[in-house]
């Protein structure tokens, strides 16, 4: 999606504090109509106009997909970050006006499956609401597995097992409770479709183990959106643009061109969709790939970079922007 | 073209082990060499977790049986016709959890019935591991008549059924697990070219 287009302006209707550390936020329509439909697993870019810099940081969509009404999104504050999180927690209020993208779907669930097979750690539940919502719905089979650190840490755990009861397991890390993945992976029917989010390790297991246990890779879907990591700030040559770019050591390259007043695509802006893929000119220098969209051969080329969270050290970069 | 460039024919792979919780393995005739050769490869207790069907073919060498035999599988079976052993897979994977690979090596039409077999119990075509062994014979579904003929060789065929001679095209269905063949000299019966041994 390039700026200016598949631009949505909302006004925030609701903040609600969940958990000291996340809050929920539902917008509306700025002109009072309807939202574009979703489905569960979606996405949206919110915009934040932070002083000098806009950041845009991708969310997924947690209300139910069939109220066009509304979307609701949750935000874990993450002192770590780069300042995305504790923007929306400290500066967004009732009745704030904020711009965000149309709904992209990167982790929709699989319509052939016989049964959803959800597993999800910490703020990773956020897709799988929608997701449960629909899947109810529909009449789908599905079972949730949830681990929390402490129930009232568990955004949404009460709530989900109040209406969905023995269809979803909360699991308080805190008192050593986890979900027995072994016995999860064994015991389910052909034709089962694994969804994971959650935290880094979390979905590397999940996806390790499944693969030793036989599951084939079409049936195993997840999603994790990486932020992109500081570094040392570099330069790039724009080729198409004839311009060079200064990244700052907290800004991505993407986000850089952006500031350049040059438009480039993107998607997801976590290294996932592949959206911002572009070619590399010439390169005197490395290259540090941190997406997971390019394949291990691609990235050892050198002739691509994904600009959203990848970033360069050396002398000269050229890219094709 | 009739014949040339059909995408839905479908694509054959050589067996390998895979990971998982339990293993189906299927053998018709020659297909038995492909499984001993997978068998090199298997790490230990594959077969320990396996079961084995075989469908010998008419005039197979009763060694065959033997050398699959000696696998060690947690169950040998050993049966008629490539229907009995699609009804097997069908039965066994009826309870099966996630996690159950499906190996297949014969011929065509054994082939497709077996994948048919596992596409109903859920698991996709694309994870069902399949090699081409023997003979290329097709099962050819005429579109006229719809009824099947097995062990096509030639090219055109006389449909078993109905009579017609059918063109037998590279249009796979794999629902039914047989190409489709059609009538071929339907404005002037009998100007057919003559039927020549395509599938061997
Ligand atoms: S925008 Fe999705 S990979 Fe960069």
């Amino acid at each position: 999606m390039n700026r200016g287009e598949g631009k949505l302006s909302v006004v925030v209707d609701r903040v609600d504090t969940i958990t000291p550390m996340i809050k929920r936020f539902s917008f509306r329509a700025r002109d009072g109509g309807e939202l574009p439909r979703f489905s569960g697993g979606a996405h949206v870019i919110v915009e934040m106009p932070d002083g000098e810099i806009l950041r845009r940081n991708p969310y997924s969509l947690m209300s139910d997909p069939a109220d066009p009404s509304r979307y609701a999104i949750s935000v874990r504050r993450d002192e770590a970050g780069r300042g995305g999180s504790r923007f929306m927690h400290e500066k967004v209020r009732e009745g704030m006006e904020l711009t965000i993208s149309m709904p992209v779907n990167m982790f929709p669930s699989d319509r052939r499956a016989r049964k959803h097979l959800l597993l999800a750690g910490g703020i990773g539940i956020t897709p799988f609401v929608p997701h449960i919502l629909e899947l109810a719905a529909a009449g789908a089979a599905f079972e949730l597995h949830y681990n929390v650190r402490t129930r009232e840490q568990g955004a949404y755990a009460e709530d989900l097992a109040r209406r969905f009861g023995d269809r979803v397991h909360v699991y308080e890390t805190d008192l050593g409770e986890g979900f027995d993945l072994d016995a999860i992976l064994s015991d389910q029917p052909l034709g089962t479709h694994l969804y994971v989010c959650g935290p880094k390790g979390m979905i590397t297991d999940v996806i390790g183990r499944a693969s030793e246990f036989g599951w084939p890779g079409q049936n195993v879907h997840y999603e994790e959106f990486l932020a992109p990591q500081p570094g040392k700030p570099y330069q790039v040559e724009l080729a198409r643009s004839g311009i060079t770019v200064e990244v700052a050591s907290h800004q991505s390259l993407l986000e850089a061109i952006e500031a350049a007043g040059v438009d480039a695509p993107y998607l997801c802006r976590g290294g996932a969709c592949g959206q911002c893929e572009t070619a590399v000119v010439s390169c005197d220098g490395q290259i540090l790939h941190n997406d997971h969209y390019l394949t291990d051969e691609e990235k050892a080329s050198g002739e691509k970079i994904m600009v959203c969270v990848s970033r360069f050290e050396g002398r000269r970069l050229v890219i094709d922007r | 073209m009739l014949v040339e460039g059909i995408k839905s024919r479908p694509v054959y792979g050589v067996l390998a082990p895979q990971p998982g919780l339990s293993h189906i393995i299927v053998a018709e005739g020659e297909g038995a060499e492909a499984v001993l050769r997978m068998a090199e490869a298997a790490p230990a207790g594959f077969f320990a977790k396996s079961h084995l069907i075989f469908v010998p073919r008419g005039g197979d060498r009763p060694d065959r049986a033997d050398g699959l035999r000696a696998l060690g599988a947690a169950d040998f079976q050993s049966v008629g016709s490539p229907a009995d052993a699609a009804a097997a897979v069908a039965t066994l994977l009826r309870d099966a959890k996630m996690g159950t690979q499906v190996y297949v090596t014969g011929t065509e039409g054994l082939i497709g019935l077996v994948v048919q077999a596992a596409e109903t119990a859920g698991i996709d075509h694309a994870s069902i591991h399949t090699e081409h062994r023997g003979s290329m014979a097709r099962r050819v579904q005429c579109v006229h008549c719809k009824g099947i003929t097995e062990n096509v060789t030639t090219q055109p065929v006389k449909c078993s059924h109905c009579g017609l001679t059918l063109l037998v095209r590279d249009h796979y269905s794999r629902r039914i697990g047989a190409f489709q063949g059609v009538c071929i000299d339907a404005e002037e019966p009998g100007t057919a070219p003559r039927p020549e041994e395509l599938f061997k």
